[in-house]
């Protein structure tokens, strides 16, 4: 093993950290806010994506269709919140589930109804398209680089959104005492509309992004939405400290354990067990990560301050 | 008289015998319709509706069922059809690890299955059954077929597939007739959609050549990410890593890429033409190889319904084991454990007219037959 294939590694870890970042950001922020737990989530992230290939496939630009990913997911978002979500707050989290699976479901049925099941086409602009020499002689795609980018750019975003605004400041009064600020004359349900808007946006930024990398499909949310439960579970529900760090543990400890496992094991088996071992292996790191993580800290590394 | 009147009779149950059975025939297909591998199983189901459509019978009946790509949603479907629906023969999955939660029982409870995909080596050797006939191929064929030709320029090569039973036989089989070196054999998760890790490995590993095994959304990520990589070396798989079904979500980064298949639409005979043009007239879009696959499965259940009853199980066993059809394949006959055997093609991506697909460049194998056959004792 090279130092060179090392650092890409590394980098592709956390490249897959920032992206999980983006989805559990909305979803930890819902949470700490409203004290939701939204399933629908990672469909948002798929609505961001059908948007982004659509509105790209339309006007021949990539990045019309991530300002359009970001408008169709806040809008779907605030659409879903006034219609749906704002029903739920008082109910328990058994009931939030139900609805917000079934939504899931409606979402994805919806899509298949507009868009049809076969996967569609959305390509990197050519301005990150191809790959930049690293140190020690490798390459690594300009486009990954730009995600990390733009994940570090949406984390500082969030902290001066949050500890430097007005609505920053209503935020975290929200996510301390719910009731307080509404008796202070805090119209409280738009605060809610527009938190939820926001982690849709991240959301569907996140689905733009990635499905340019990836494909765009029915259900390609779901996988997503798992890792990003990951995540924030890791970080402490509620806190997007949390969820920056969680995000970045999952992403290098998932890369890193695909990796290096089968090699490691391969010291010990045949290489083509090894590989189905140490493949099998690296797919329940991430979860043996969190439950080492839940023993010594139940609530999450960060946990936030009401839960 | 007499003698006339029975010959008209001859003749007209004759020019009849495609349009009605003698008795009813039901068929439940239980296939992939939501998910990310919703793509495989709609153009199995309208490859195989076309086939019935085709055939304007109106004897058959089709009930279809979404397993959505769950084991345990397939076994509840199988058994609902073949309790409360009372299905003679049941088709349709896509997958290896959910055709291996419902085929056995299926044909433990008298049922056919005859497969228009899925085909594990667990079923083609000693565990092969009288009511299990397999459309398709056997799981390992067409990476046996990309093993043979990686022998001709490559001499170390990088394989990978996803783990579940198909991939394990994908790469057995490229092994089975691969005779160079591996620079390295890895398994990924099924549904993976981010393959970093496992490019940064092929780069640093010095192979000249990749073979990799990942059918539907999995293969278009892939495909995707590996050409931002910057990494040049050549990449082949057999025919589901490019079908039809992905291709237009790759894009151009899939052009040039070689893949093994037992058919591609620029198929020179007269079967192959009808069905090519049959499809995009019903469909408006290209087939992909699973639709050609359940095609010929509805082909082959309809030419043995139409001389024998299912309900007598053994002639209605010989005459599918005749396999009687016009496959758009050219060839196609059953080996001894119920499998194809066919010849398989080296094909390569293209673009024409702007749209992108297979274009036939070689012949690897002639009447291949799979490694199982031999243990399978019908």
């Amino acid at each position: 093993m090279t130092l060179a294939l090392a650092l890409e590694q590394l980098l592709n870890g956390l490249q897959l950290g920032v992206m999980l970042f983006l989805m559990a950001a909305g979803l930890t922020l819902i949470f700490g806010v409203m004290g939701l737990i939204n399933l629908a989530h990672g469909s948002l992230y798929m609505v961001g994506a059908f948007a982004c290939a659509t509105v790209a496939a339309w006007t021949g630009s990539f990045w019309i269709g991530l300002v359009a990913s970001l408008a169709c997911a806040a809008a779907a978002g605030a659409l879903v919140e006034l219609l749906i979500i704002r029903r739920l707050y008082d109910r328990d989290h058994l009931d939030q589930v139900l609805a917000t699976f079934a939504l899931i479901l409606m979402f994805s049925e919806g899509m298949r109804w507009l868009f049809g099941s076969f996967p569609l086409y959305l390509d990197i602009p050519p301005l990150l398209q191809g790959a930049v020499p690293l140190p020690g002689g490798t390459e690594y795609p300009v486009y990954r680089l730009a995600i990390i980018a733009a994940g570090a750019a949406v984390a500082f975003g969030l902290y001066m959104l949050i500890s430097r605004t007005r609505l920053g400041m209503r935020i975290r009064a929200g996510e301390s005492d719910r009731e307080m600020i509404g008796a202070l004359g805090v119209d409280i349900r738009t605060l809610y509309t527009v938190v939820f808007a926001l982690g849709a946006a991240l959301a569907g930024l996140a689905g733009a992004l990635v499905g340019a990398l990836q494909s765009v499909q029915v259900g390609m949310g779901e996988p997503v939405l798992i890792l990003a439960f990951v995540v924030i579970v890791i970080g402490g529900i509620g806190s997007i400290k949390g969820a920056l760090l969680g995000a970045l543990l999952v992403g290098v400890t998932d890369t890193m354990g695909r990796f290096l496992l089968p090699k490691i094991l391969a010291l010990f088996v045949p290489p083509a067990q090894a590989g189905m071992i140490g493949g099998a292996a690296a797919s329940m790191l991430i979860y043996i990560v969190m439950a080492l993580i839940l023993a010594v800290k139940p609530r999450g590394l960060f946990p936030a301050a009401h839960a | 008289m007499k003698k006339l009147l029975a010959a008209a009779t001859l003749a007209l149950s004759v020019s009849t015998s495609g349009l009605a059975f003698a008795e009813p025939l039901k068929i439940g297909m239980i296939t992939t319709l939501s998910g990310g591998g919703a793509g495989l199983g709609i153009d199995t189901r309208d490859g195989f509706m076309l086939a019935i459509k085709n055939s304007g019978n109106k004897d058959v009946t089709v009930v279809t069922e979404d397993d959505a790509q769950k084991p345990e949603l397939a076994v509840q479907i199988a058994d609902k059809m073949i309790q409360s629906d009372q299905v003679d023969i049941l088709t349709g999955i896509v997958w290896s690890n959910l055709l291996m939660a419902v085929a056995p029982s299926a044909v433990a409870q008298g049922k056919f299955y005859v497969s228009t995909n899925a085909a594990p080596a667990a079923l083609a050797g000693a565990n092969c059954n009288k009511l299990y006939f397999n459309a398709a191929y056997q799981n390992d064929n067409l990476h046996e077929a990309m093993g043979e030709y990686a022998n001709k320029s490559y001499k170390k090569m990088f394989i990978l597939a996803p783990n579940y039973p198909a991939g394990k036989d994908s790469l057995t089989g490229f092994k089975r007739y691969y005779k160079g070196e591996l620079a390295s054999e890895v398994y990924t998760q099924v549904g993976q959609t981010d393959y970093a890790a496992e490019i940064a490995q092929m780069r640093a590993s010095g192979a000249d050549g990749i073979f990799v095994f990942l059918p539907g959304g999995m293969g278009i990520a892939f495909m995707k990410q590996f050409a931002q990589s910057g990494v040049k070396i050549p990449v082949m798989g057999p025919g589901f890593s490019f079908s039809q079904d992905v291709l237009p979500a790759i894009g151009d980064a899939a052009l040039g890429a070689k893949a093994s298949g037992q058919w591609a639409p620029d198929f020179d005979n007269e079967a192959s033409k009808k069905f090519l043009a049959d499809f995009q007239k019903e469909y408006g879009r290209l087939p992909s190889i699973y639709a050609v696959q359940a095609y010929d499965a509805a082909q082959l259940i309809l030419s043995a319904a139409a001389k024998a009853t299912v309900k007598d199980a053994d002639a209605f066993g010989a005459e599918l084991r005749k396999a009687d059809i016009k496959s758009p394949r050219g060839k196609f006959k059953f080996n001894t454990n119920q499998h194809p055997i066919q010849d398989i093609y080296l094909t390569e991506v293209v673009k024409q007219n702007g749209v992108l697909t297979n274009k036939t460049v070689e012949k690897i194998f002639t009447d291949h037959k799979d490694a199982y056959a031999k243990d399978c004792k019908i």
